[in-house]
């Protein structure tokens, strides 16, 4: 039995809205899971079910072998971080930390160590008797992020934490909070709509769109190895490349260029994807296109191309001479090639 | 130059307002240091006189009303009690009201809310006759409670603290929630420490409400023992330096609890936000 269990949760907002769509999901002890989608994909409202914010419309969840649906917040044993931190602006930081603490009657002494091992943790031991309205951005996510730890949580949920910082600032914390994780070995959940986020941050990563499960995996293997198409295209930075195509037998025909896929497939509504940097540009291709722009980043570039009327991105090493205006070459590999049905969204290899 | 042109003109203008209210309060307060006598002869007085102590001693002890049953210093005593009830009530069930309207899903919530609202439309002067027989038949006449009750409800400062909650983020209950805290200790931890500005903004404007009241108390009270300094100053004959010594003195207490609450509130909005 798993240390957290979703059995077939579904929530219906009372305007008829149908947020989440019997999903089930298990997740182990001391696992850092990632729900990620885009916005109103009902990744907070799942993540809000399991800290008993939210009604359960119907299904269970199961935490340590106890069904909680009907369990108050505060007696589920799980702590939450929210986007815009929801510190308690009057309170002082340690008292922010010491007050639910507090509502669980446990004695000074300890409240006061606990906040201050916390505290020390977190390096905010110096800003103790500070109001939030006092502190930076930075810091009051740690003071959120202090107030979870304190209580000693079954499971952390992470609601967006780091979308109100800037970027640097979130790369900082993005690390502190897997390190932290790691270090704690509490079970963590953290939901968030960017999907480098969720590759860098999760043990697993739960993929969600429109209510629905989509794939979950370690981030490997929703990479390179995606189960629908909308999975394909939502994970990777630049977006995977999809053409629409009419497959025959194994080869693909886009424009007037038939691509070899390696693969008995026969569909007369595919679509095949190619992540930007599987695109392998060489003097040889066998297919040739022009850049019509060319996006330089430094250490890589990307090109914006199109083969017939479908557009196309690679992704290459600056190194590589190509200006917009040019032509170029390219193959591709048939066993990096991603294949779909576009009626049902799903893999077809 | 530029920046000192206008911040001139600025004081100017403020001075101005300053004497226009200030000067007539301070000629009664010259004219009430004078014997009665030399004001008849005099006229109205700029400066102060010799006779302070004496005009204000004998205002705050002397026994005034048609029975002679009540001093001055027992109006003060009065009005206080009242004025400090209306606000303390006013506070107390306009936050809780507001409370119920916004955190609790009550259906009709809005309804509930506008109901409250239309009684503006119907102030204490024109429910007068019903709310007389009602506190009559409660034997609350000539009472504190029955000069206090009638007014404690307040649909504005209802709205204001209304307003205040909705704007409060709807994560703070959450938090709150999965650190445990009940509705009653939500309340008390959270909107209260929160809307402490506004508790001192809404209680100052009740006092001076409840302190000036005039008719309410004037219908419900038959016993001298009850009169407010507002009813006493129509009362107050005797001498013209007097009357004058007793208007100064019956600004005193509102301009106290602004002075004294006002402190607060400023640091409520430097500190809290």
């Amino acid at each position: 039995m798993s240390f957290l269990e979703l059995q077939n949760i579904t929530k219906i907002y009372p305007n008829g809205t149908k947020a989440v769509n019997e999903t089930s999901l298990n997740i182990e002890n001391g696992e850092f899971v990632v729900f990620v989608g885009p916005s109103g994909c009902g990744k907070s409202t799942l993540l809000r079910m399991i800290a008993g914010l939210e009604d359960i419309t119907s299904g269970e969840i199961v935490l340590d072998s106890n069904i909680i649906n009907n369990i108050d917040p505060s007696e589920r044993d799980v702590a939450m971080v929210f986007q815009n931190y929801a510190l308690y602006p009057h309170m002082t930081v340690y008292n922010n930390m010491a007050y639910g603490l507090k509502n669980r009657g446990i004695s000074k002494q300890e409240i006061e160590n606990k906040v201050n091992d916390a505290a020390k943790l977190l390096e905010i031991d110096s800003y103790l008797e500070r109001k939030p309205s006092m502190l930076s951005g930075g810091q009051r996510q740690r003071v959120a992020m202090g107030r979870a730890i304190v209580r000693n949580p079954k499971i952390f949920l992470f609601d967006e934490p780091l979308s109100n910082l800037d970027a640097k600032l979130r790369n900082q914390m993005r690390l502190e909070i897997k390190k932290l994780q790691r270090q704690m070995g509490v079970t963590s959940i953290f939901v968030t709509h960017d999907q480098t986020e969720a590759m860098t941050l999760g043990d697993r990563i739960v993929v969600i769109n429109n209510g629905i499960v989509e794939q979950v995996g370690t981030p490997k293997e929703i990479y390179s190895k995606p189960n629908t198409k909308f999975v394909a295209e939502f994970i990777g930075s630049p977006q995977m490349n999809i053409f629409n195509c009419k497959i025959d037998n194994g080869t693909a025909k886009i424009d007037n260029h038939s691509i070899n896929l390696d693969k008995s497939v026969n569909n007369d509504d595919a679509s095949i994807g190619i992540r930007p940097d599987d695109i392998q540009i060489s003097d040889s291709g066998s297919i040739t296109c022009k850049a019509n722009l060319v996006e330089y980043l430094g250490s890589d570039m990307i090109i914006y191309s199109s083969l017939g009327d479908q557009e196309f991105s690679c992704k290459l090493s600056s190194k590589i001479d190509v200006k917009a205006g040019n032509e170029f070459k390219f193959d591709i590999q048939p066993n990096l090639v991603h294949i779909f049905d576009n009626s049902s969204g799903k893999r077809l290899d | 130059m530029f920046r000192f042109l206008p911040t001139t003109i600025n004081h100017f203008i403020l001075l101005m307002g300053l004497t226009l209210m200030i000067v007539p309060v301070w000629i009664i307060f010259a004219s009430s240091t004078h014997t009665s006598l030399f004001i008849n002869t005099n006229g109205l007085q700029f400066f102060l006189g010799d006779s302070f102590k004496e005009n204000y001693s004998s205002v705050l002890f002397k026994k005034a009303g048609f029975f002679q049953e009540i001093t001055a210093i027992k109006m003060f005593f009065n009005s206080f009690v009242m004025a400090m009830g209306i606000a303390t009530l006013s506070v107390v069930t306009s936050l809780m009201a507001a409370y119920g309207l916004v955190y609790f899903k009550i259906k009709y919530a809005t309804f509930i809310f506008w109901l409250i609202f239309v009684t503006l439309l119907v102030p204490l002067e024109l429910r007068v006759m019903p709310t007389y027989v009602v506190m009559s038949k409660l034997n609350l006449l000539n009472s504190f409670a029955g000069l206090i009750v009638p007014i404690s409800a307040s649909a504005i400062a209802t709205f204001f603290f209304r307003q205040f909650y909705k704007s409060i983020p709807e994560e703070l209950l959450e938090a709150a929630k999965l650190d445990g805290t009940n509705s009653w200790k939500f309340f008390i931890d959270f909107l209260v420490p929160l809307s402490k500005t506004m508790i001192a903004a809404v209680f100052i404007f009740m006092f001076v409400y409840g302190y000036n009241q005039y008719l309410w108390p004037l219908i419900m009270t038959t016993t001298e023992e009850y009169w407010t300094v507002v009813m006493g100053l129509k009362t107050m004959y005797g001498s013209i330096s007097h009357r004058f010594a007793f208007v100064i003195m019956s600004m005193i207490p509102p301009v106290l609890i602004i002075i004294f609450l006002q402190k607060l509130f400023i640091q409520g909005i430097f500190q809290n936000k």
